[in-house]
């Protein structure tokens, strides 16, 4: 959910942004990163734990934690939380350590 | 290669106002940083700052970034910002690899600021990793430079100054604040910021911490209980609570694994954060020419951020043959303005932090 009114700051309308989730199109905005879109959508699971595969998500926003790492346009561990959002990009959820290139 | 004066590593408070200042003394930078942007967590923080008028006291967070920034692109031929890039090699020959856009770059410099400040600290507890689980500073960047709600319905773990602030600020945004765990016996940070909850109506719980998340895929409820002297859950005291997000504020650690990875003489030392350089009165610390500025030296205010980034730009400047023309009087104020900011009760476990990793 994004906010609507703030009592200090302010959120102009930006430029929308298409993007693709998992093969699905959806939709961000300029400013955005990968993180913060999909959190705004409501989706909540950005990645799974190497062994275990347990559910993980944004946690330190400043590409630390590395449980946002996700596979941006075929490039795996990619920590969306400081990658900036483009149109088009292809997006998806990441469940294993990643393959080098990957074919989408 | 390339080649240049000054590497600064990280473009938060520190890294921008010690670039700063070795422009003002004639040396040139470039100031290395992995977000997509400079100002580092400045950018998120809408409260106004305490301190004094020379530490920007009385501006907002985002306000002071924007003041800082300014201040840097004032020196295009001087100082150089590359974002989106993380240092991941760094040689005693001072040769510092950066990776930007899955391209190496070596640079070839005199001196290096490592300013790469902190990160939040994780709590163990069961099902800690579950999505909706966040640093109480990753909510506040998600809120205030996104304009993106966490959830609903939060708990914060932690009445540090971060916790209340971040607390207060969820509030702003809408977000349902059920209450503040705290461990200890008495609230960790300023009574300003808990009053200001308090009128809201939200219960800061001492003696509580979180026992245990619950959730398939997300969080969707915790357990809480009360704890005895030894922070122990008193059995009976469990209390569940419905919620979507839950924050964790339990302090900082410096980011120093640069530091360890070129190999000076470290120290774990509790009231700094965590492990942390050995470092001379003017930042240097035990290799040459290897200064350390803000929050990875001892975790404190953005406001000793940027008097640490200032005086250490103004000696590695020094150091370098350039020598600013109001050196002395620099050097003096800045190292007042430290020992104000450092002075008063909430400061005494950092003094005694600093001592001990004095060279």
């Amino acid at each position: 959910m994004r906010i609507k009114e703030h009592p200090i700051l302010t959120f102009e309308e930006k430029k929308k942004l298409s993007f693709f989730f998992d093969g699905k199109e959806v939709f961000g905005f300029e400013g955005d990163t990968i993180a913060s879109a999909l959190h705004a959508m409501g989706v909540k699971v950005l990645s799974h734990s190497i062994e275990l595969k347990r559910p993980r998500g944004f946690y330190c926003a400043i590409g630390n934690c590395s449980s946002c790492s996700m596979i941006v346009d075929g490039k795996p561990n990619v920590r969306t939380c400081v990658t900036m959002l483009k149109d088009n990009m292809k997006v998806k959820t990441q469940v294993n350590k990643g393959d080098i290139y990957e074919k989408d | 290669m390339k080649k240049i004066d000054l590497v600064i590593i990280g473009g938060g408070p520190a890294g921008l106002s010690a670039a700063k200042m070795a422009a003002e003394s004639g040396l040139s930078s470039l100031i290395v940083e992995r977000d997509y942007k400079v100002g580092g967590q400045l950018v998120k923080q809408t409260h106004m700052f305490f301190g004094s008028e020379k530490q920007y006291a009385k501006t907002r967070g985002i306000d002071i970034a924007k003041i800082l920034v300014d201040d840097v692109l004032k020196y295009p031929k001087m100082i150089e910002i590359m974002t989106e890039t993380t240092v991941v090699g760094l040689y005693k020959d001072k040769v510092v690899t950066l990776l930007q856009n899955e391209k190496y770059i070596k640079v070839q410099t005199n001196a290096i600021i490592i300013a790469t400040g902190a990160s939040e600290k994780v709590l163990a507890f069961e099902n800690n990793d579950l999505p909706g689980i966040y640093g109480a500073g990753a909510v506040q960047t998600l809120m205030n430079v996104h304009g993106v709600l966490p959830g609903q319905d939060v708990v914060m773990v932690g009445s540090g100054n971060i916790g209340l602030i971040v607390s207060y600020q969820l509030i702003q945004a809408g977000v349902n604040v059920l209450c503040v765990l705290e461990a200890a016996k008495e609230i960790g940070g300023y009574k300003v910021h808990a009053s200001k909850l308090k009128r809201l109506g939200v219960d800061i719980k001492t003696s509580h911490s979180i026992k245990k998340a619950v959730g398939k895929d997300y969080l969707e409820k915790i357990i809480i209980g009360k704890l005895d002297e030894q922070w122990n859950f008193i059995a009976g005291t469990e209390e569940e609570l419905v919620v979507d997000s839950l924050c964790i504020s339990v302090g900082l650690s410096p980011l120093s694994n640069l530091l360890s990875m070129i190999g000076t003489e470290m120290k774990y030392v509790s009231y700094l954060g965590g492990l942390v350089p050995l470092i001379d009165k003017n930042h240097e610390t035990s290799i040459e020419n290897v200064f350390v500025a803000g929050d990875v030296c001892g975790v404190e205010e953005a406001s000793s951020a940027i008097v640490e980034g200032y005086l250490t730009g103004l000696v590695v400047a020094k150091k370098l043959g350039f020598i600013h023309p109001n050196y002395d009087e620099l050097y003096l104020d800045f190292k007042a303005q430290l020992h104000n900011l450092r002075s008063g009760p909430f400061g005494e476990k950092l003094r005694l932090g600093l001592e001990e990793i004095m060279r």
